[in-house]
């Protein structure tokens, strides 16, 4: 069964059409990276997988669960869809953490000692143990992106879901957050990135999709479509992304 | 001229009592309009169409009537509609309720709203229901942003209550009058009325920056 299926799914802000009958499905373990160019639909794709954008045609089906099934079953999906986004969304109240202890805490129904024993490893898992009792603000962005990263993982998702996860990142920052992306996927993590680092594609990603005007342009091996493009538009915005 | 500031001595019981009903107007009024003002704030960030229109038109209702006419309408004209005589002092509080909940309301509204609509998401994604999101993270956020605005409210309306002397209530306003109708001492009694109430706001505006510290707003 495939972890993510989109049937014929369209998506509409109004009168533009954002998402155009997109099919795709994903199997588990593999590492898919989303590119084009802005507006072409990337994020919305991954946003529609847990519901935070609603499909307005087809459907779309994680884990077996269709995200049209309403609230309940919606709740479900997310639970197996962890997200990180481009603005890392820490809660700024909280810890290190008490953020990655929130979920299994308040979705997981954990206990206080079982969450925060599972936040401490994760925690570790991304390298930011030391900084446990630090408020989001006293971490480096690309410190705060590990920790949503932990976050995610804490409710143990099936798939996870980036929505261009070191965009706000500096150059130097970058490298940090796609080497706990990197030892993720080596563990057999499946997930769904949206990027514009060329180089991680090629060298974690499995797969490769490039849209173009809410549709699926492209969908090929990393190394493959980015070594010989099959179309003049996705040679053009290689050029400007690499 | 003739001022005697030792006259006042007499007075102060009397005032301190008047006072001590300005203050319990004040408090419940306002535990009512944090309580309407947060409903009604809530349905205007969150609500539907249905809820969003309520909300709306009794917040423009209220904001758009001087609270005098407000208090004026409960106390003289809903007894004549409605058939119900309603007491001064509790005319006096449900103009406090219903005058603060509209303006607290759109204090509730604006602090909610500031808080940016990744935390929300966030929050959803991890599967958290939406009412946990508002509970947990957005309300502890946007309470802190909201304290600043709500003091300033909980002044206003403190000092609103010297206006509920048009229907006869017997808080510090109306008991300076009474006692400068008898005594004509002006000078000396509306000093000390100015200072209850001074003493009153300020022991209010150090209470918020109280909390204001202890809650380090973000």
């Amino acid at each position: 069964m495939s972890v993510v299926e989109f049937r014929n799914v369209s998506k509409h802000f109004g009168d533009l059409k954002v998402l155009d009958e997109v099919d795709l499905e994903i199997q588990r373990q593999e590492v898919v990276v989303l590119v084009g160019p802005s507006g072409s639909g990337k994020s919305t794709l991954l946003r529609c997988i847990n519901g935070l954008e609603e499909i307005t045609g087809g459907d779309l089906i994680v884990n077996g669960i269709s995200v049209r099934g309403g609230h309940a079953r919606l709740r479900e999906i997310r639970q197996q869809a962890g997200m990180v986004f481009q603005q890392f969304n820490l809660f700024p109240q909280f810890t290190a953490l008490e953020n990655v202890a929130f979920g299994p805490r308040q979705v997981l129904g954990m206990s206080r000692a079982e969450s925060n024993a599972r936040a401490i490893e994760l925690l570790e898992k991304v390298g930011l143990a030391d900084k446990a009792n630090n408020a989001p603000s006293a971490l480096s962005g690309g410190q705060q992106q590990r920790v949503a990263i932990a976050r995610a993982l804490a409710i143990r998702p099936k798939v996870m879901l980036f929505d261009e996860p070191t965009s706000a990142l500096d150059p130097e920052l970058k490298q940090e957050v796609l080497n706990v992306m990197r030892q993720l996927a080596e563990e057999g993590m499946t997930m769904i990135v949206v990027t514009h680092e060329m180089s991680f594609a090629r060298s974690v990603g499995t797969r490769l999709i490039f849209m173009e005007h809410g549709k699926i342009a492209v969908d090929g091996d990393p190394r493959e479509v980015i070594n010989s493009p099959p179309n003049d538009r996705m040679k053009d915005f290689l050029r400007h992304v690499q | 001229m003739d001022v005697q500031w030792s006259i006042i001595i007499d007075f102060i019981p009397q005032l301190l009592a008047g006072a001590q009903i300005t203050l319990y107007i004040t408090v419940l009024g306002l535990i009512g309009g944090i309580i309407v003002g947060t409903i009604a704030g809530l349905m205007r960030a969150y609500g539907g169409l249905f809820l969003n229109a309520i909300a709306f038109t009794y917040i423009e209702i209220i904001r758009g009537t001087p609270i005098i006419v407000q208090v004026m309408f409960i106390y003289f004209a809903l007894p004549v509609l409605a058939d119900l005589r309603i007491p001064g002092m509790t005319a006096a509080i449900l103009a406090i309720v219903i005058n603060a909940g509209a303006y607290i309301a759109e204090i509730v509204r604006g602090s909610v709203l500031s808080i940016g609509r990744g935390l929300s998401e966030a929050g959803l994604a991890l599967g958290l229901p939406r009412w946990k999101v508002i509970t947990h993270i957005v309300g502890p956020l946007a309470f802190r942003r909201l304290i600043p605005p709500l003091g300033n409210q909980c002044i206003v309306s403190l000092k609103d209550t010297s206006l509920f002397i048009v229907i006869g209530v017997g808080e510090l306003t109306r008991t300076g009058q009474e006692i400068m109708a008898a005594n004509f001492r002006a000078v000396e009694i509306w000093t000390a009325v100015a200072i209850l109430y001074l003493i009153m706001t300020g022991t209010l505006s150090l209470i918020l920056r109280m909390i204001e510290k202890r809650m380090r707003i973000l």
